[in-house]
């Protein structure tokens, strides 16, 4: 009964008791138009759907355009102004997109996200500890306290010295500390799904692996994450569910070490093809032939069809719909069977 | 700490060169203007010959250039000449008007920092929605109207038609009030403007998306993080018009007939009192200049970037 009742409370506040076997968040069939400079209206996420479970890491991977940071941002109410949405995101079962829902009390608290670039997404004029520190402190808590807290959020982030470097700012911080830093402010408000949007791409390679592992140990806390990536080696790394997505559609998705391994789609099977072997000279990667579709200007039919080595006159007439090709395995091809049992 | 007291005494030390082309600029603009201090001061039923002696009394009479260095030197004794018309000497005259041109320029400061900051943060926090277009359309008028022009509806409309406040002359608070915001007007669009394209630009960045991403209302959003950010370039320029404000009280004085420096800079023009235009013009650029650092101070206070810059 009460699990009724606070599952309509869109804060996630009340709802300690959604009804069991619930996942977190369950994006179905989002939809996002945003309209270009030219004032056209694009369809840049196409009726995505995806679950993201108690306790695991989805990985979105695509390339550039593929709609996968509008969908992350959705998630957490910031998509640009001019943005529409439609479909449903429901929250431990409540619905995020329903104009009632209060962001103050999802954002940091329930939900909150760690930005590309370390740098820009630091405010320059305040000091780490004041930033990482700053959701506790608007929560009324007491300055003795908040200063503990940071102390110890910055040591779990695996910033060193936090007593003293809290007191630096963003610009005396290396890359990989600036990240780290963004790390302990988003776990500042105990959030139970950490949205991480390109979390390495703008750092050293010696770096990124570094807070990689750090995510992981995050991720053993048990702490869930949506991690956006064009990298497939950093999805590989952290995930354990993949979503792959192509000009704003879902082209599949599966446990992450199956979808990689055995690709259900020829979109994945390319992406997984494209990343070059590090240890052999010999196997040279295969780029992805031609350029990639937008969701400006998204083919007819399955997106994917003018680069597919497998594309048929079907492919170019009809969407294909994500269907279930293999237990917990879907995949938006209309030959899944095909690229699964080559 | 102390690189910024070594930014200030080396700002210090350049101001002083900057003072003695103050000192040279001026002297040499009132002797290079037409008219004769004897002349004017005697009167027009003058003989040559009583003008002559004036302009021997005064010193005047000696080549420019033993005069300029009888003037420099004068002025590094902090001896700034006597007023002949006034008969004491100009600085003690300019000291007596100071304390009121503080007053109008620091209410008119109040005014335009706090209207301006006002303006420009309400605008700039939705930049192209319709408070902005009518901040925009304001503070274009504002900044387009002639101060004179400016003063004189005011009083008509305040003063004359209303009555609610006196139309020129000193005495109580309410006597400051029509000279401030006349002085104010201007200055008010400048700061709104630049606060408006401040903000405006601080909101696109991206750590106000990670501050929304905390669970900041967009009012915690704009004060606690945008506004800091936007007030780096209002610091300065606030600091840089203060001192062009001193240059505007002499208008709005002469309208109000404010006894500040500017009527006292306007009356010595008039009577070609070397001295005392000499004297003012001295004042003004050592306060433009002290301000000026104040506001480096600031800016540095303001962008821990810039005072590790200072320091290294």
């Amino acid at each position: 009964m009460g699990g009724r009742v606070t599952a309509q409370r869109p804060d996630g506040t009340g709802a300690v008791n959604p009804p069991p076997g619930t996942p977190l968040l369950q994006v179905e069939d989002l939809v996002i138009d945003l309209p270009d400079p030219q004032g056209d209206v694009v369809r840049v996420v196409d009726g995505v759907s995806f679950d993201v479970p108690a306790g695991t890491t989805v990985g979105l991977i695509g390339e550039s355009g593929s709609g996968k940071t509008m969908t992350a941002l959705a998630v957490i109410g910031l998509l640009p102004d001019r943005a529409a949405t439609g479909g449903r995101l429901l929250w431990r079962g409540a619905d995020l997109l329903r104009p009632e829902t209060d962001w103050r009390r999802v954002r940091g608290h329930q939900i909150s996200m760690i930005f590309q670039d370390p740098l820009a997404a630091l405010n320059p004029s305040l000091t780490i500890g004041r930033q990482v520190g700053e959701i506790l402190r608007r929560a009324g808590r007491p300055r003795a306290e908040v200063r503990r807290a940071v102390i110890d959020l910055l040591d779990r982030a695996g910033v060193p010295d936090p007593e003293r470097r809290m007191g630096d700012y963003p610009y005396e911080f290396s890359g990989g500390l600036r990240q780290r830093a963004m790390i302990a402010l988003a776990l500042a408000g105990n959030p139970a799904l950490l949205l991480a949007d390109e979390p390495t791409t703008a750092l050293d390679v010696t770096v990124q692996a570094r807070i990689l592992r750090l995510l992981r140990s995050i991720q053993q806390e048990g702490l869930s994450m949506l991690l956006v990536s064009h990298d497939l080696r950093v999805i590989a790394h952290v995930a354990d569910q993949v979503v792959v997505m192509y000009a704003g559609r879902v082209a599949e998705r599966g446990p992450a070490a199956e979808v990689l391994r055995r690709p259900a789609h020829p979109y994945t099977r390319a992406l997984v093809a494209s990343v070059p072997a590090v240890r052999t000279r010999t196997a040279l990667a295969d780029p992805l032939p031609g350029t990639p579709a937008t969701p400006a200007h998204r083919p007819s039919g399955c997106a994917f069809h003018p680069r597919c080595p497998l594309a048929r006159d079907r492919c170019r007439a009809e969407v294909p719909p994500a269907r279930e090709v293999a237990p917990g395995r879907w995949s938006a091809c209309h030959f899944a069977e095909e690229v699964l049992t080559p | 700490m102390v690189a910024v007291t070594r930014m200030v005494v080396r700002r210090l030390l350049i101001g002083v060169f900057v003072m003695w082309g103050a000192a040279s600029v001026i002297f040499v603009i009132v002797r290079a203007a037409p008219g004769d201090p004897a002349a004017v001061f005697l009167g027009p039923d003058a003989d040559k010959e009583q003008i002559a002696r004036l302009t021997a009394a005064l010193g005047l009479d000696k080549p420019l250039f033993e005069q300029y260095v009888r003037y420099l030197g004068d002025v590094l004794r902090l001896d700034f000449g006597e007023s002949y018309r006034l008969g004491r000497p100009a600085m003690e005259a300019v000291f007596e008007r100071l304390p009121a041109t503080i007053d109008l320029t620091l209410t008119a400061t109040a005014v335009a920092v706090a209207v301006g900051l006002a303006l420009g943060l309400v605008a700039g926090s939705r930049p192209g929605g319709a408070v902005d277009r009518v901040v925009s359309a304001v503070t274009i008028a504002l900044q387009s109207f002639p101060t004179f022009w400016v003063g004189i509806m005011l009083v008509l409309t305040f003063a004359l038609g209303l009555r609610l406040l006196p139309s020129a002359g000193v005495g109580t608070p309410a006597h400051l009030v029509l000279p401030a915001v006349t002085l104010a007007f201007p200055f008010t669009a400048i700061v709104a403007r630049l606060t408006r394209s401040s903000v405006a630009e601080a909101m696109r960045e991206p750590y106000v998306q990670t501050a929304r991403s905390k669970g900041l209302s967009e009012r915690q959003v704009l004060l606690g993080h945008a506004l800091r950010n936007s007030l780096i370039p209002v610091v300065t320029i606030v600091g840089l018009q203060m001192g062009a404000l001193m240059g505007g009280a002499v208008i709005v004085e002469n309208v109000f007939a404010w006894p500040g420096l500017g009527s006292l800079v306007v009356d010595a023009v008039a009577n070609r009192d070397y001295a005392v235009v000499q004297a003012v013009t001295l004042l003004i650029a050592g306060v433009v200049m002290v301000l000026n650092i104040v506001a480096d101070v600031l800016y540095v206070r303001l962008d821990p970037r810039i005072r590790t810059e200072v320091a290294s």
